[in-house]
């Protein structure tokens, strides 16, 4: 057993035929360097520079750039680990299934992230941590659809029987995950800002300042999650040769 | 191919006549619930508010359904599957049980309604739509239950993971229905549900399209 991660030639050849670098040309540094440019840049501008001053929102308009990225990482990754898991049924190939649940666990702790910022947020604006808002209801019931997750997916052994129920359930959670996000909320009123006359970042409102960190956060945050997935994607990796040595 | 959609649900129907245990172990878990509520609400007729009426309504079709449609998958062994698997295509064995299980919905879900309404009191103004939301609500939940159950016969058979499977993916179909059959209940404009009625439609049109394309990969095994 010799691994050694920064090996160029390191390659994991397996039954699963995990050709990984050949796909996914990621292990180049410069996406991961403008990751964590941009989100230090978020952190540094979001919390100094001039904000606009909204009625209600004033000060805490900043959260945006830390809660709203959140939702918008989770639903690019959701919908990348849906991406692969019909590309793991079409083909049966299994590393395709390992990025589908890799991204689905670092879409969890995005979602998780986003519900604490969210709750941080609205206990000094709506003055309680959990309001019964449509968006944060459904948002919880997301939570709970990929807790179901994976919940199936450690309840059966067979590997390819794994990947193929889970890639199925994965698909049809998306589905039904969709109407609850986006077109759900919008049937009622919303408590969140941009809803039911609340002031919010609409296109005249987000003006110049906001959007100057607002776009470059959600880039960052994103970035910083597909490198996250993409280490679990290679340490799942190691794992599944390590299983198929013993 | 009709031809043999046709004969599956008939020997679901059959099945179900010859042995009623199924149907009737549901009929008897609907009566029974609705009478707890009744008894630990300790409500005199027609006395409940509508929001807890409701909410209750939905609870108790939502759990009867589970209880109920599950077992189409669940009921089948081993030998029987691959018996079916060599017959027809996955598509005509969906088509088959989910017919049943609508079918089995619906009337789960009428005669929910009207022993709740014996014995709760009825609070519905607007009886059309409500029973169109019954309708297109079962049409949803059997679709989303026939899927699941059909993901946990190939994974373990245990109905707790049936539950915790299908309930969250169940909750966007029952808000959609529950916000409706208070509309319902309050008699509010017709012009103001046709929206939220339509919506529900295209859940239900979403969750059963995917169903047929996802079928066949959980049924080749």
């Amino acid at each position: 057993m010799n691994l050694s991660l920064h090996d160029n030639e390191y390659q994991i050849t397996s039954v699963y035929d995990i050709n990984y670098y050949s796909i996914f040309e990621m292990r180049k540094t410069w996406w991961k360097i403008i990751g964590v440019g941009l989100v230090f840049y978020t952190l540094i501008a979001g919390l100094l520079m001039e904000a606009p001053r909204l009625a209600i929102l004033n000060e805490t308009i900043r959260a945006m750039h830390f809660h709203v990225p959140m939702w918008f990482g989770m639903v690019i990754m959701l919908t990348a680990s849906v991406i692969f898991s019909i590309r793991y049924l079409r083909t049966g190939n299994l590393k395709y299934d390992i990025y589908a649940i890799e991204l689905v666990n670092t879409s969890i702790l995005f979602g998780i992230l986003g519900l604490a910022t969210g709750m941080i947020w609205a206990n000094y604006t709506w003055g309680a941590p959990w309001s019964g808002d449509p968006k944060q209801n459904a948002s919880a019931i997301g939570m709970l659809i990929y807790f179901a997750y994976i919940l199936l997916r450690n309840s059966i052994t067979d590997p390819q029987q794994k990947a193929k129920i889970g890639g199925v359930y994965n698909i049809f959670a998306y589905a039904t995950l969709i109407p609850l996000l986006f077109i759900l909320p919008r049937l009622t009123d919303s408590l969140h800002p941009g809803n039911g006359g609340n002031p919010g970042f609409n296109a005249y409102e987000l003006d110049g300042r906001l959007r100057m960190v607002f776009y470059p956060a959600v880039i960052g945050w994103t970035l910083l999650g597909v490198w996250l997935t993409e280490l679990r994607i290679r340490l799942s990796f190691i794992k599944s040769k390590i299983d198929e040595e013993d | 191919m009709i031809k043999q959609v046709i004969s599956i649900f008939e020997k679901e129907v059959r099945l179900e006549w010859r042995n009623k245990t199924a149907f009737n172990g549901i009929l008897l878990y609907l009566v029974s619930t609705i009478f707890i509520c009744y008894l630990s609400f300790n409500v005199r007729t027609g006395q409940m508010q509508t929001v807890t009426w409701n909410a209750l309504f939905w609870i108790i079709i939502v759990f009867a359904n589970i209880n109920g449609v599950a077992k189409s998958f669940l009921q089948e062994g081993e030998g029987r599957m691959l018996y079916y698997y060599t017959l027809c295509k996955p598509e005509v064995i969906l088509s088959g049980k989910l017919i049943f299980n609508i079918l089995l919905s619906v009337v789960i879900a009428i005669i929910g309604f009207a022993v709740y309404a014996i014995i709760l009191g009825n609070q519905v103004s607007n009886h059309i739509y409500f029973l169109l939301t019954i309708l297109f609500a079962a049409i949803g939940f059997s679709g989303v239950l026939t899927l699941v159950s059909g993901i946990v016969s190939k994974a373990n058979n245990s109905t707790a993971l049936m539950a915790v499977l299908s309930f969250p993916i169940l909750l966007p179909i029952l808000l959609m229905s529950v916000g409706l059959s208070k509309n319902a209940i309050d008699g509010i404009d017709i012009s103001l549900m046709n929206d939220k009625l339509f919506t529900l439609i295209s859940v239900d049109a979403i969750v059963i399209t995917t169903a047929y394309i996802l079928f066949p990969f959980i049924w080749r095994n």
